[in-house]
């Protein structure tokens, strides 16, 4: 199990999710690619933090899904807001903003 | 048998997040992303972050997919809704998956200028430099580092989770239908 692999897996995962993020509308499926992008990158930071036997990237893992569960919340409840507003969760409906 | 174990995690992981993004149903793209984090939970179990590993399954599989869970199941996404799908136009998907995959692919050669030079060690067995708090996979050394170095960082967390709870109630209130003052 070397560095390499896993840096390789985190970049896959956070391609997947990029790739999520483009074809898709549902907006819970695009939360979701979000997370899964932010796990990749937490996933690189324990690989670094064991390569360099330093404990910070571990604990700056811990911060990060502390961050994720104050995003989803927030981010759940704009979607909820959101849906009562426009009765769709595809992510073309939400153009309020748009020309 | 570590390398085997990390090869299954790994396609475990790569195969649920695609399911994630490829599945029809979004009960289902939520269920594979909690077998995707599952597969994460059990490679920071291999590189020795155990607590990480059982914080990944309890915060991320447990609670946060959870939430997700019960948003999709209370507004019901999955039933077709006549109303919005004469709305909505047509775009193009061939040409956004071709933009993904091209940025997906410019980000790969980058990733490859980037390892290139990287001397291929093993995580495990590498010889570690000495620092005076080193990784390690008890959770004395994680709780020294968080309520010493990172102190202020845990307090300013804490902070933010009340902040998100005062956000969230306050977000989720019901729509009142208030005569509307021009700004």
């Amino acid at each position: 199990m070397s560095l390499h692999f896993i840096l390789v897996l985190a970049f896959l995962l956070f391609g997947i999710g990029t790739l999520g993020l483009l074809i898709r509308k549902n907006i819970f499926v695009l939360f979701m690619c979000l997370e899964l992008m932010l796990s990749s990158v937490s996933l690189i930071l324990v690989a670094f933090s064991s390569y360099n036997n330093s404990l910070d990237g571990a604990l700056f893992v811990f911060f990060l899904i502390t961050l994720a569960a104050a995003e989803v919340a927030i981010g759940l409840a704009i979607v909820v807001r959101l849906f009562r507003l426009r009765k769709s969760i595809k992510s073309d409906a939400f153009n309020h903003l748009q020309f | 048998m570590r390398d085997f174990l990390f090869y299954v995690c790994a396609l475990l992981s790569i195969g649920s997040a695609l399911g994630v993004i490829l599945s029809k149903n979004t009960v289902n793209s939520a269920m594979y992303l909690i077998l995707c984090f599952l597969g994460l939970a059990g490679l920071f179990a291999l590189l020795e972050a155990y607590f990480l590993a059982i914080l990944q399954v309890l915060v991320y599989a447990g609670a946060i997919m959870v939430l997700f869970l019960f948003i999709i199941m209370i507004l019901d996404v999955d039933t077709p809704r006549p109303e919005e799908t004469k709305t909505l136009q047509k775009k193009p998907t061939l040409l956004k998956g071709l933009l993904g995959l091209g940025l997906v692919s410019g980000l790969i050669c980058f990733l490859y200028k980037g390892i290139r030079n990287l001397p291929y060690v093993d995580l495990l067995s590498a010889p570690a430099p000495e620092l005076p708090i080193a990784f390690s996979s008890t959770l004395k050394a994680l709780g020294t580092l968080l309520f010493t170095k990172y102190l202020l960082v845990l307090e300013l967390a804490g902070l933010l989770l009340l902040m998100v709870m005062l956000g969230a109630i306050a977000l989720s209130k019901p729509l009142t239908e208030k005569p509307k003052k021009s700004l």
